[in-house]
């Protein structure tokens, strides 16, 4: 069996008396596409927050490789770098430029020269199809297009794993498909992946697996027919009627 | 003719072809808005240059505060010592704006070992912020050089511009420090995933983005260290204030503080405009959209 | 619309409406001669000024009302020759500035060691001289200024003194030094420039100079006076007054009264008796 690339064992999180996560147990494998789903609350964000330890965790581990990521007082940097991050609201830099936005990673924190990070920032961008926006700046972008920069940003540091919090959650709807699309790649590329969404069809499309949240701990998992499909839990099977009433499934 | 807005109206109903009825409307409004700002503007001069003159006291006034012989004679006087106010101002802006920062940033520390330092930005703050400038310019311009014996050491040029340099900085500092806080957390969050320190998130996303915002007030601190700038007078250097008074004193006129009112004015309203100028270029640039 | 138009036109009215208005006419006819010394500005009492503070000797303890100090006992003797004593005497205090300025003024002659100066005679009127000064020079011990004899030997010399008076002019008209002159408000900074080592010498009329050494700075002296003549001017201190008063003959018929009968010479002897030494400095 091979070391998951990343591990929750028994995450507790709590904001005051709010208990957010409570007792999280997830394996990831390398290459190995998780879907969160479950309804606002129910803690997907806080987990992903958790993973890249922006936030810390009350008690429990994160493994990345087989390290404790969240051992308190470790510095936090270095494993920031092997883990990417996109967010709902893009959180592009408005001050610089598009292609700045992606090399500014690997210029500061990887010590890349400024030739070689706009270079390899140019090809990112051309890859998820930006070439004619590279010197715009992200308030004259699309919505569609602000996320794929932050993908194209978050995937300049070289990262094992990427999480993605809700990435299509705040665009027009027409505007969704390009971002999914640049998500197909990065799965096709191997890029292990922890995706929270409430994009219902997308996730059964590309998840491995998919796991259902409620009230801080992972209700049920399972392959994405299953869950989709033949849900067990009666609360999972309410989550669903709920998403395909309002039409998203 | 019949109901509807345009009953009054001495045009007909048709839309020309050349102009929609909105820009037709706003060229209406436009021709009417200059006829009463030209119409107001015109009774107030003529109000002012009519009536002022003939205010009882007025030739008394003239005399005393725009005697033309005396502007001519002050001016190069007045102009020769602001050139010690234009030297004070140059060097302590940059050393207020590299103070300021230190101590914004020292607040925004998150990190519980740097608590004495964020105690000591407050406390900074608040002493030199209660303190009146004036105050500061004698307790540190005369006070401190008394612990030296060199000459080159006690210059009141030093210590007067180092109490300017201390008591602006305190307010300087909240100006950045309320940038820096409004800068929206998500930028810091993203910034950190990317793997960057808080030293280079603070450097290059935080400050960049706070900076921009904060021109304004501080462009307002900068031209009251322009006025400012003749406290340091009061220890003893002769800029345009003292000289201005000088040559009030010999000739009994207060003609030249006239003069060098109008020579403060050539600096900074050239100032002011430049900051407009810069700021509307820097939004032009990232393309931010205005409602009108 | 409309309104905007109806609102300039009654501001404009409202302002010519003002302006025609109350147009107090002057008067400055003078008194009839016989009775000049009464015209004072508060019937029946004369108002005397001098500075905030009064400094040593010209006022002791900044109580120029006991009648202590030069000044102060000066003052009093020209107001009982012009029929004012006791409680027909108030005093009022002045910034040295604001009282050479033109316009009307709240006092009926104002003294805080005022040198008669042409430029001034335009906006106020002076009395007879009451003191004649000469300027000295104040520097700490071991200073560039000490041991100068004459003018040249204070070329180097970092000077300051108070802004507006005949010191400063004093210093830049006469000793003309290499390095700029440093300017203060009042006597009080240039002491403390002394007392920071930013200024090498201070230059005061001497009998302020010799208490400046002798009593407030340690470790400071009168390095030279100048003799009356030096550069031209004789610093004589009058009475400052409103520019025509109409008391300005009784002050000097008073003044010249107190002259001939010894007592002024009496009041110098008793005040500033003891500040007249200091090595005099040639051109």
């Amino acid at each position: 069996m091979t070391t998951p690339k990343l591990s929750m064992r028994g995450v507790r999180k709590s904001f005051g008396t709010n208990t957010v996560l409570d007792g999280i147990d997830l394996d990831v494998a390398p290459g190995e596409v998780i879907t969160l789903i479950g309804a606002s609350g129910s803690g997907k964000s806080t987990l992903l927050r958790c993973c890249n330890l922006l936030e810390p965790i009350d008690d429990g581990a994160i493994l990345l490789d087989d390290d404790d990521i969240a051992e308190p007082g470790l510095d936090a940097d270095p494993i920031r770098r092997r883990i990417g991050m996109v967010f709902q609201s893009f959180n592009l830099f408005p001050h610089m430029s598009v292609t700045k936005n992606v090399a500014i990673g690997p210029r500061k924190v990887l010590g890349v020269d400024k030739a070689t990070a706009n270079a390899t920032a140019i090809e990112l961008l051309a890859r998820l199809g930006l070439t004619d926006r590279s010197d715009a700046y992200p308030d004259q972008l699309s919505g569609g297009q602000q996320q794929r920069v932050a993908i194209a940003r978050s995937l300049a540091m070289g990262p094992e794993v990427m999480l993605l919090d809700e990435i299509t959650s705040a665009l027009d709807p027409e505007l969704v498909g390009e971002v999914l699309d640049v998500v197909r790649g990065l799965k096709t590329d191997g890029m292990t992946m922890l995706f929270a969404t409430h994009e219902m069809a997308f996730a059964r499309e590309i998840s491995d697996r998919v796991c259902f949240l409620h009230k801080g701990r992972i209700l049920e998992q399972g392959p994405p027919d299953q869950i989709f499909g033949e849900p067990q839990e009666p609360r999972t099977r309410e989550f669903l009627q709920r998403v395909i009433d309002s039409g998203r499934l | 003719m019949g109901s509807g807005p345009f009953r009054n109206s001495a045009h007909p109903v048709i839309p020309m072809d050349s102009q929609t009825r909105r820009e037709a409307y706003e060229q209406r409004q436009r021709r009417r808005s200059i006829v009463i700002a030209s119409a107001s503007t015109a009774v107030v001069i003529a109000t002012i240059v009519v009536l002022v003159p003939r205010a009882p006291r007025w030739d008394r006034v003239k005399k005393s505060f725009f005697d033309g012989d005396i502007f001519t004679d002050s001016f190069p006087r007045l102009l020769e010592a602001f050139w010690l106010d234009i030297k004070i101002f140059a060097w302590s802006v940059p050393l207020i704006f590299a103070l300021s920062l230190a101590i914004a940033v020292s607040r925004n520390t998150r990190s519980p070992a740097l608590f004495p330092l964020r105690a000591a930005a407050v406390i900074y703050t608040d002493v030199f912020r209660g303190i009146p400038v004036i105050l500061t310019i004698f307790l540190v311009g005369f006070g401190v050089p008394g612990l030296f014996e060199s000459r080159a050491w006690s210059n009141p040029l030093i210590w007067g511009s180092a109490a300017l340099i201390l008591s602006y900085s305190a307010y300087v500092s909240e100006e950045i420090r309320a940038g820096i806080e409004g800068v929206h957390e998500s930028q810091r969050a993203a910034a950190r995933s990317l793997g960057m320190s808080s030293t280079q998130t603070m450097a290059s996303v935080i400050l960049p983005q706070a900076l921009r915002r904060i021109v304004p007030p501080m462009m307002n601190s900068l031209v009251s260290l322009q006025k400012d700038v003749a406290l340091v007078s009061l220890i003893g250097p002769v800029e345009i204030l003292r000289q201005a008074g000088l040559d009030k004193s010999k000739f009994a006129n207060f003609t030249p503080y006239v003069a060098a009112a109008v020579i403060f004015l050539m600096v900074t309203i050239p100032c002011t405009r430049l900051a407009d100028y810069l700021l509307n270029r820097e939004r032009r640039r990232t393309g931010a959209t205005t409602v009108s | 619309m409309r309104s905007t138009k109806l609102i300039a036109v009654a501001a404009a009215a409202t302002l010519v409406l003002a302006a025609c208005g109350s147009d107090d006419a002057t008067t400055d006819a003078p008194e009839a001669a016989g009775n000049a010394c009464s015209n004072t500005i508060e019937d029946g009492v004369l108002t005397i000024a001098t500075g905030n503070p009064a400094f040593f000797p010209w006022v002791i303890d900044d109580a120029p009302e006991s009648g202590q100090g030069f000044e102060a006992a000066a003052a009093l003797a020209v107001g009982e020759q012009m029929g004012y004593s006791g409680d027909a005497v108030t005093w009022v205090r002045t910034d040295f500035d604001a009282a050479i300025q033109p316009g009307a003024k709240d006092f009926d002659f104002n003294l805080q060691q005022f040198s008669i100066t042409d430029e001034r005679k335009e906006t106020v009127d002076f009395s007879a001289p009451y003191y004649t000064a000469n300027q000295a020079i104040v520097a700490l011990n071991g200073s560039s200024a000490e041991g100068a004899t004459s003018i040249a030997d204070l070329k180097d010399v970092k000077f300051g003194a108070q802004a507006g008076t005949t010191s400063f002019a004093f210093i830049t008209d006469v000793i003309q030094p290499t390095q700029d002159v440093f300017a203060y408000d009042d006597n009080v900074g240039a002491k403390a420039a002394l007392e920071a080592n930013q200024i090498d010498a201070a230059v005061f009329d001497l009998p302020t100079a010799l208490y400046v050494s002798g009593v407030e700075i340690d470790g400071s002296s009168v390095v030279g006076q100048f003799p009356a003549a030096a550069g031209g001017t004789t610093d004589e201190f009058g009475l400052l007054l409103e520019k025509d008063s109409p008391l300005t003959p009784c002050v000097d018929a008073a003044l010249q009264a107190l002259t001939d009968s010894g007592e002024l010479a009496a009041i110098t002897n008793e005040w500033l008796s003891e500040f007249t030494g200091a090595p005099v400095i040639s051109e």
